[in-house]
């Protein structure tokens, strides 16, 4: 490190840090400010402690919405933890197989849907699953299952679980690939040495390569936690901002949305928006926190 | 991979111990992990190449056949003329590739210039600094909108293109500086003290040695930084919605809303909209699955 004139300071650092904090780090501390206010019809802001809060915590016009949000976003977290993780940790198993043929091909195709816009992935499924067009019947019937087929998307008792399952299939490219890489950290000196001492295939994977890439799996959960608490865009391009039928697909992403900028009779609310994106922080500063305080430290011991 | 997957080639001698590849890896054993991955790659690809084909099929045939290809009979690309003659999808595109490239060059100049000040100058406040710009790569933008959008009706930004890459810039910025000043931290001393010993400014040396060192994570950080801003909806929505600065991703959202009975037109939307990353795909996936590794290894 070296000594420096302050002026190279400001020329290096001031452009990074003037638009992250005006853009970003600022709106944030401000949005937080934000949730302590309310405004009249005139639009002058007065002071009014947690009062916002206490309404959308307690008040049953808005708990019911806001308690429902946050339940649907647990179990939209719940079924990408189950899912969307398992299943990127076993393909990229598979494909970090040692001479495996054309593990760079099925690489690079399941990873596509990763890139594409939410918008285009909600619509090629809405279409699919649409009794309308009838593919996803005709698929089903393939195996055997077409009359196990129905309208998931408008139904409400399965509206939730196939709007996370198509996030699951879109985005399963991140934890696979994120763990592929440490996979392909894990030194072959160690595998071969479990090999040489007769360890099976299956054994190398739970007691070696598992272990080994603990902190990747818990920098995974993380990312997915963050992601999921902050999902907005499957739900209203598929449902739109009501995210229904009857708010049964609402994440606290579409609540938040429908807070700030109305719906229907109700008129949207900058302050009131602004507590629940407060909220919204808490949640995932919980998560956040929680991965650093007990996942990272207590992992960093394993690192290689 | 050319080493350790090279085929055991059989030596005569029991001595040779088998490769780890053919030990733990009989050609039954290949067979059930491609029959795995084989149905998985179908299930990823299977709903785009739907759509794919059907763009370019008759609307009779859309609805008879969904999974047949197009023969000489169904074939038409009437929804794609549709689209680019009724519609403002090439403004659409223009708008996504100037906000995204207007970013991605941001974040990776001023991302590049802030991550250099931090990894090789010594000032009271850089790990404050550095603990500031890390919380932007954990909590998302989004949560600020409420300010954001005061903020940018203040600055009479709305509606702009100019908001969206400001907005993203910023978005991009944290995890920009963390990867490159990582890179920087490994570029050998005695390159830039040569540099200096010969009298050359910081200012050249950063422009001049660093930059092109630290290529290979440019091109990392170019990959986190656009697929996020040419797919997002949330910003557009609220900052530029109108006509005119609309991107693809928005544009997409509100035609499909518009013209949700004329398949030709939707699909062909949708075509246009995959195709470009798909094309980008195709070119860079060495590339960007390089970046996606090398940056989760970090």
């Amino acid at each position: 490190m070296k000594k420096v004139r302050a002026w190279q300071l400001l020329v290096f650092l001031a452009p990074a840090v003037i638009i992250y904090s005006m853009f970003s780090a600022l709106p944030l501390a401000d949005t937080l400010r934000l949730g302590f206010y309310t405004s009249n019809d005139a639009g002058v802001r007065s002071f009014v402690g947690l009062d916002n809060y206490r309404t959308i915590l307690f008040d049953p016009d808005w708990s019911a919405a806001f308690w429902n949000a946050m339940w649907n976003n647990i179990k939209f977290f719940c079924i990408h933890m189950a899912l969307q993780n398992p299943i990127g940790l076993l393909l990229a198993t598979l494909f970090s197989l040692k001479g495996l043929r054309g593990a760079r091909t099925y690489r690079t195709l399941i990873f596509l849907p990763t890139l594409l816009s939410v918008v285009i992935i909600g619509f090629i499924w809405q279409l699919i699953l649409s009794p309308l067009w009838g593919v996803g019947e005709k698929l089903m019937g393939l195996v055997g299952l077409a009359d196990w087929f129905g309208p998931w998307l408008g139904q409400e008792s399965t509206a939730l679980l196939t709007l996370s399952l198509i996030s699951v299939w879109q985005y399963i490219g991140i934890p696979m690939m994120l763990i592929y890489a440490a996979l392909l950290a894990v030194p072959d000196e160690v595998l071969e040495a479990a090999h040489a001492e007769g360890a099976s295939g299956l054994r190398i994977f739970w007691q070696i390569k598992l272990p080994l890439i603990y902190p990747t799996l818990g920098l995974v959960t993380i990312l997915t936690f963050v992601a999921n608490f902050n999902a907005f865009d499957l739900i209203y391009s598929v449902k739109g901002a009501l995210a229904g039928p009857n708010y049964s697909a609402d994440l606290l992403g579409t609540y938040f949305y429908r807070t700030f900028f109305g719906y229907q009779a109700q008129i949207g609310s900058p302050t009131m928006g602004a507590a629940v994106a407060t909220l919204m922080f808490l949640v995932i500063l919980a998560g956040v926190g929680a991965y650093f305080v007990m996942v990272q430290r207590r992992l960093t011991r394993y690192a290689l | 991979m050319p080493t350790s997957s090279t085929p055991y080639t059989g030596q005569a001698s029991p001595a040779a111990p088998p490769t780890l590849a053919q030990r733990s890896f009989g050609a039954a054993g290949h067979l059930w992990v491609h029959f795995v991955l084989c149905i998985y790659a179908v299930i990823a690809l299977f709903p785009i190449a739907l759509i794919l084909i059907n763009s370019v099929k008759t609307r009779s045939a859309i609805f008879d056949g969904p999974m047949a290809l197009p023969t000489a009979e169904t074939l038409t690309l009437v929804g794609f003329q549709k689209v680019l003659s009724g519609t403002h999808f090439l403004l659409y595109f223009g708008n996504s590739l100037v906000v995204t490239l207007g970013s991605l060059v941001l974040i990776v100049l001023f991302g590049a210039m802030a991550g250099w000040a931090l990894s090789e100058y010594k000032f009271p406040g850089n790990r404050v600094l550095n603990f500031f710009l890390a919380i932007g790569i954990m909590i998302p933008i989004r949560l600020g909108t409420v300010s954001i959008l005061q903020l940018i009706v203040a600055l009479d930004l709305i509606n702009t293109r100019t908001a969206l890459i400001l907005v993203y810039t910023a978005q991009g910025l944290p995890l920009a500086v963390m990867i490159l000043s990582e890179f920087i931290r490994q570029i050998p001393t005695e390159l830039k003290d040569a540099a200096r010993c010969d009298g050359v400014g910081e200012i050249a040396i950063f422009f001049q040695v660093i930059l092109p060192l630290i290529r290979p994570a440019i091109a990392t950080v170019a990959v986190f930084t656009m697929i996020p801003a040419w797919n997002d909806l949330w910003f557009p929505l609220i900052l530029a919605p109108g006509e005119d600065t609309r991107t693809v991703t928005l544009g997409v959202q509100q035609f499909i809303g518009q013209y949700a009975t004329d398949w030709n037109s939707v699909l062909a939307a949708l075509s246009m909209a995959v195709i470009p990353i798909l094309l980008l795909y195709v070119a860079f996936s060495r590339q960007l699955i390089r970046g996606l590794t090398s940056g989760a290894v970090k």
